[in-house]
């Protein structure tokens, strides 16, 4: 038997060493999963971690992985910040939707004019719609009491329906041959989310993400709102003595990273997906959940986590094709990631000790 | 639209089949809860028991053993957030949304070779006299048996809680998990099992979606219903009948909607079918409005890590 | 007490370490049938980890008991009461949801249905003289009636060796010398009796001998009765103490005034405020007593701003700052230390530094323009650790590692250290050695020479009596009009704190 010790603070040398061992157990536990397929195991971790950066395709896979982790660290970031002040935004996905909508409907409603206040207009919308979701649960959460886990929850599937009303219906492109779905913005000069650099995969998504980086960052270590959020999730009733409310900052949390997750889905639909579809949205929202608790809810390793989850998806992406891996074990494989993460956390705060079992 | 199409006696009778999935992962989930773990994984552990069940039923040929092996993967699985979350420590709002989205993959990669086939059809309780008496016939006495089961084991669930030493031992951990280890009960230990009441219970309801109310298996088919199964604990305020009533008010409120669409309501399709979602929310809103009753019957320990010291 | 009452229970070199600390070291002792045994200590002596090996909470290192002559070696505590030992703690091991006979029933073994349970519950309490409803829910019960729920679990079980830790912190004077008369009819009837306790005495009131600890090791047995109070203190701290000076006060103008505050309590099994009314001048000290439960934490809450109250019903200097949040009151030079140091005055996992902040950041000026001037928040935690003693290896140290008399004098500290015109402080002793406790009050003092109000929460009486100046009570959410302390005795203290509750037993 083994007995935990809480450690008198948290080991700094732990929490930065989990997070690699978790990469490593899901390694190995995925390539059993893998074997019990059918498929070899080793072929197949190394086809997801190591060709779309090294393998002669690398060139076209590389940029991949930054356009597949924009939204996951910008969507991460702003759940990182609920999460540490233990709020439980769950519905990223809905207001990732809902940006989305809001954003190609802002850009949609001037075609085919070319102004040049059309992009930074759709950003704006995107961010509101999503904040506009966001809301409702913190709204109901600090004036009813309301749970915001399930609230958001449940407002994902209203946000499907929603998606799906206006793909057939209010967005649907009048020339799309009566397929549903919206107009392409890729072809919407003025609307478009393109590379800015082409071949590199960094469009305004990428720069925003990295600009979301840097704030939270400063944010939670510099500014006294980032001090707030970290005391309410560890102490809240210290920090209703240290003068925090804790409804705005219910507020400010869920608001943020809706607004986030609406920019995200925005920047997605006017670029890499071009279109409002009925399932463009790809369960971003709920793979971001496993990139904040990946990068430790710290800025700097939600970046390095929402790059490894690209790498992830887009190495599942080649197995699918190359190795007929299911499309499903991908999801199973990033679900285990979170498994180990979660459960390696237990080394940064308690000492393990082998021995006879404590009674108490 | 022609309303007359919606008989109430089929409505009732369909609201039951609606619900039973519900109600029974909302019944294993209140154990659970009871005991102070909140377990956000019902939909994963739900979708894993649909699948376990479907393909053993289909293997097997019997849809007995279906349910049999959708309890034990559904626990099984939960046996992974118990681990994690009662002997690792580790918080349980993520552990439970991990366990939702790897049961997600898990239950998507098993089911492959599943999709499109029809599972062999469930035994339905067959009393030729009184399921032809009109209006409580149809009600009462023409279900499958597992409507019957998971009435069954909410007046279990409901008894043991309230008379048996067990049920005693499961409220006082929820409660105070101090002082319940202080007085020598095994906190973890019972935590464990109740959480894997709590998974078997959800396997079964999976079951029932991919083996009697759909009856197939399709990618992601529990669509919410694990989520709404925790909403309607928190609405039944912890109470077994009340949780049965939750289900039953739920399942009225998405056998309606189906009606509405089949008798051509005016309203588009999209709307009706996010009903139920906006209806839960609405319930729970009217529920936590009362915080003082919200406060008073929720476990005081729920959700809190529990690690002996001293 | 007979002497020649057979021996029941024989503690032998009983050992027990943790990281760090050795917790009991060689302890030895034994207690007769029927013998009120008491176990003397301060807090951290090691007292609680020693009752905790007797009841099988915790297994010793080394070291064996027995019991009526047979070894004794109780794995978990089910073992310990199948062999007849049972134990009342201090902090109730008590479920606030379920009913009285519910908790009973979970303290027993085999507990008989619930319909003959409540008979016997009725039974005992009626014998030993504590009245107890079986059907009622435990959360809304008074501190003296849930211990009430605790005992008789503990006498449905016919116990040989009752061990009560600390068992009047929670209790009025006159609660204590009901609780006094059962035990000495449980120790006529044969069943030994382990106190725990630092009251020094309670000790000499009831026992039949004690055993002092001190730093986890036996420094002596005695007969209490044989004691005086003095040398009872000297054993168990081992050095004579430093009392506080009071510097002779000037008592100013009216600081403080508070005007029929009422607040809701936000706990569902909280106790609601209810038209409290007091002044506090300059350079005074009020002591406000009263059982654990009473409205202390709101009252501290309502004064802090963590509870917000009508503007008028709080004012300083004149000036209404009811309805003002704790940021705003501290602009104002209101600052308040609560009871509860982790969770609530400090928050563990983060370092003292951070902790600094907390309270800091208004009148120590650490941020800018919302930015964190974090040198500036380092040198604030610095002068706190430096000023107050506080040991630790340094400030980057999480508030969970320092011991809680170092924390405390941390929290505290934090608030003197900012030069406060009104001070609130909630037990701000609790858990301190002798010496930390000293050099608290005596800052507290300091800080009236300068000027400052000072209302001092507590339930030990004999730190009121020491510093207080004026005196008043808290009853279920009422405050007693507030009464010059000079002169005040424990029987007037003990009918302010507790009224008629729980008199009417008495005759027992």
């Amino acid at each position: 038997m083994f007995r935990l010790e809480k450690r008198p603070q948290p080991s700094q040398f732990w929490t930065l060493l989990t997070p690699i061992i978790a990469v490593v157990a899901t390694m190995i536990a995925g390539g059993l999963l893998f074997a019990l397929l059918g498929k070899a195991p080793i072929e197949a971790i190394r086809t997801i971690f190591w060709d779309p950066l090294f393998s002669e395709f690398a060139w076209y896979y590389r940029p991949q992985i930054l356009i597949k982790a924009a939204p996951l660290i910008l969507i991460g970031i702003g759940l990182s910040l609920g999460f540490r002040a233990g709020v439980w935004n769950i519905g990223a996905e809905g207001q990732f939707i809902l940006g989305a909508i809001f954003g190609a409907g802002a850009g949609l409603a001037f075609y085919p004019a070319d102004y040049w206040f059309i992009f930074p207009l759709m950003v704006i919308a995107g961010a509101f719609g999503g904040m506009l979701w966001a809301l409702i649960p913190a709204l109901l959460k600090t004036r009813f009491g309301t749970n915001e886990i399930l609230v958001s929850l449940m407002l994902v599937y209203v946000a499907e329906h929603i998606l799906s009303s206006v793909s057939f219906g209010l967005l649907k492109n009048p020339e799309g041959h009566g397929f549903p779905g919206s107009r392409n913005l890729q072809q919407y000069e003025a609307a478009s989310n393109a590379e800015i650099i082409a071949g590199t995969g960094i469009h305004w998504g990428v720069i925003a993400a990295l600009l979301a980086v840097i704030a939270a960052y400063v944010l939670l270590n510099r500014h006294i709102i980032g001090y707030q959020i970290r005391l309410t999730g560890q102490a809240p009733r210290a920090a209703r003595f240290a003068g925090v409310r804790p409804n705005l900052l219910i507020i400010f949390c869920m608001g943020l990273s809706g607004a986030l997750a609406g920019v995200a889905g925005m920047f997605e639909v006017a670029g890499p997906m071009g279109q409002i579809s009925v399932d463009f949205n790809q369960g971003l929202g709920f793979t971001a959940i496993i990139v904040a608790f990946l990068g430790r809810l710290h800025p700097v390793g939600i970046l390095f986590a929402g790059m490894l989850l690209a790498l992830t998806s887009v190495g599942g992406d080649i197995a699918q094709s190359n190795l007929g891996l299911p499309a499903a074990s991908i999801k199973a494989f990033q679900g285990m990631l979170l498994f180990f993460i979660l459960a390696s956390d237990v080394l940064s705060n308690f000492r393990v000790r082998i021995g006879t079992a404590e009674t108490a | 639209m022609d309303l007359s199409t919606i008989n109430p006696v089929v409505l009732i009778a369909t609201l039951m089949v609606a619900a039973t999935p519900i109600l029974l992962a909302a019944t294993g989930e209140l154990v659970a809860e009871k005991s102070g773990v909140l377990n956000l994984g019902v939909e994963g552990m739900m979708i894993t028991g649909a699948i376990c069940g479907f393909a053993v039923a289909v293997e097997t040929g019997s849809p007995f053993f279906g349910f049999i092996a959708a309890a034990i993967g559904g626990a099984l699985l939960s046996l992974i957030f118990g681990v994690l979350t009662q002997i690792l420590l580790a918080n349980q709002v993520a552990t439970g949304l991990a366990l939702t989205l790897f049961g997600l993959g898990l239950s998507a990669l098993l089911g492959q070779s599943y999709a499109g086939i029809k599972p062999p059809s469930t035994f339905k309780l067959d009393m030729p006299l009184i399921s032809d008496i009109p209006v409580l016939g149809p009600i009462l006495f023409n279900h499958d048996l597992m409507v019957y089961v998971s009435i069954g084991l909410v007046a279990l669930v409901w008894a043991a809680l309230k008379y048996s030493r067990i049920g005693l031992v499961v409220r006082a951990v929820g409660e105070n998990h101090e002082a319940a280890h202080a007085l020598g009960y095994k906190v973890v230990r019972i935590r464990l099992l109740a959480i894997m009441f709590g998974g078997a219970c959800a396997g079964l309801g999976g079951a029932y979606l991919s083996l009697i109310r759909v009856p197939q298996w399709t990618e992601g088919m529990t669509a919410g219903a694990g989520w709404i199964a925790l909403a309607i604990v928190v609405f039944g305020s912890w109470k077994p009948w009340r949780v049965l009533l939750g289900a039953y008010l739920f399942g009225g409120v998405t056998g309606l909607q189906l009606n509405l669409q089949v008798a051509g309501a005016d309203i588009p399709v999209e709307y009706l079918s996010m009903a139920p979602y906006l209806i839960t929310i609405i319930v729970l809103v009217i529920m936590s409005a009362d915080k003082s009753r919200a406060a008073l019957s929720a476990p005081a320990s729920l959700g809190k890590v529990f690690h002996a010291t001293s | 007490m007979t002497q020649t009452a057979p021996i029941l229970l024989t503690v032998d070199g009983l050992t027990k370490a943790y990281p760090g600390v050795v917790a009991n070291s060689d302890v030895s002792f034994t207690i007769a049938e029927g013998e009120v045994h008491a176990l003397l200590g301060e807090n951290g002596a090691g007292k609680s980890t020693l009752v905790k090996m007797i009841y099988g909470l915790v297994r010793p290192d080394s070291g064996s008991m027995t019991l009526r002559g047979a070894p004794y070696e109780p794995s978990e505590p089910r073992a310990a009461r199948a062999d007849g030992v049972a134990m009342v703690f201090q902090h109730f091991s008590l479920f606030d949801a379920l009913n009285v006979a519910e908790n009973i029933a979970l303290g027993m073994e085999n507990p008989p249905p619930q319909s003959q349970l409540a008979a016997r519950i009725r039974d005992v309490s009626e014998t030993y003289g504590l009245p107890l409803d079986p059907a009622a829910i435990v959360g809304n019960l008074s501190a003296g009636e849930r211990q009430r729920v605790e005992i008789i679990r503990c006498l449905l079980q016919d116990p040989k060796l009752l061990i009560m830790d600390e068992p009047t912190s929670v209790l009025t004077p006159q609660e204590v010398e009901i609780l006094f008369e059962t035990l000495r009819k449980l120790s006529a009837e044969g069943t030994a009796i382990l106190y725990i306790s630092h009251k020094l005495e309670e000790i000499r009131n009831l026992c039949d001998s004690a055993t002092v600890l001190r730093l986890g090791k036996v420094v002596g047995t005695c007969n209490p009765r044989e004691k005086t109070a003095t040398e009872l203190a000297e054993m168990m701290v081992g050095q004579i103490l430093h009392v506080p000076v009071r510097a002779p006060r000037d008592v100013g103008d009216v600081v403080l005034e508070v005007k029929n505050l009422s607040a809701e309590s936000p706990n569902a099994f909280g106790t609601s405020l209810k038209n409290v009314s007091f002044t506090v001048r300059a350079g005074e000290v009020l002591g406000i007593c009263g059982v654990a439960g009473n409205g202390q934490d709101e009252l501290l809450a309502a004064l802090s701003g963590e509870v917000r109250a009508d503007a008028g019903a709080v004012l300083v200097n004149g000036t209404p700052v009811g309805a003002l949040g704790p940021n705003e009151r501290r602009h104002l030079a209101i600052l308040a230390a609560p009871e509860e140091r982790l969770g609530h005055a400090a928050a563990p996992d983060m370092s003292l530094t951070e902790n600094a902040l907390l309270t800091g950041a208004i009148r120590e000026k650490l941020t800018n323009h919302g930015f964190l001037k974090w040198p500036a928040i380092r040198a604030f935690a610095e002068k706190v650790i430096e000023e107050f003693d506080v040991r630790t290896p340094g400030a980057g140290n999480a508030a969970r590692s320092l011991s809680g008399g170092n924390l405390q004098k941390f929290v505290v500290g934090r608030e003197v250290l900012q030069r406060p015109d009104v001070l609130v402080v909630n037990q701000p002793t609790w858990g301190v050695d002798a010496s930390a406790a000293a050099a608290i009050r005596q800052s507290l003092l300091d800080l009236t020479a300068e000027g400052a109000a000072v209302i001092v929460i507590s339930q030990d009486l004999d730190e009121l009596m020491e510093i207080s100046d004026s005196f008043a009570a808290l009853n279920e959410g009422r405050l007693t009009e507030p009464r010059p302390a000079l002169g005040l005795t424990i029987n007037e203290i003990g009918l302010m704190m507790g009224g008629a509750h729980g008199m009417e037993v008495a005759h027992v």
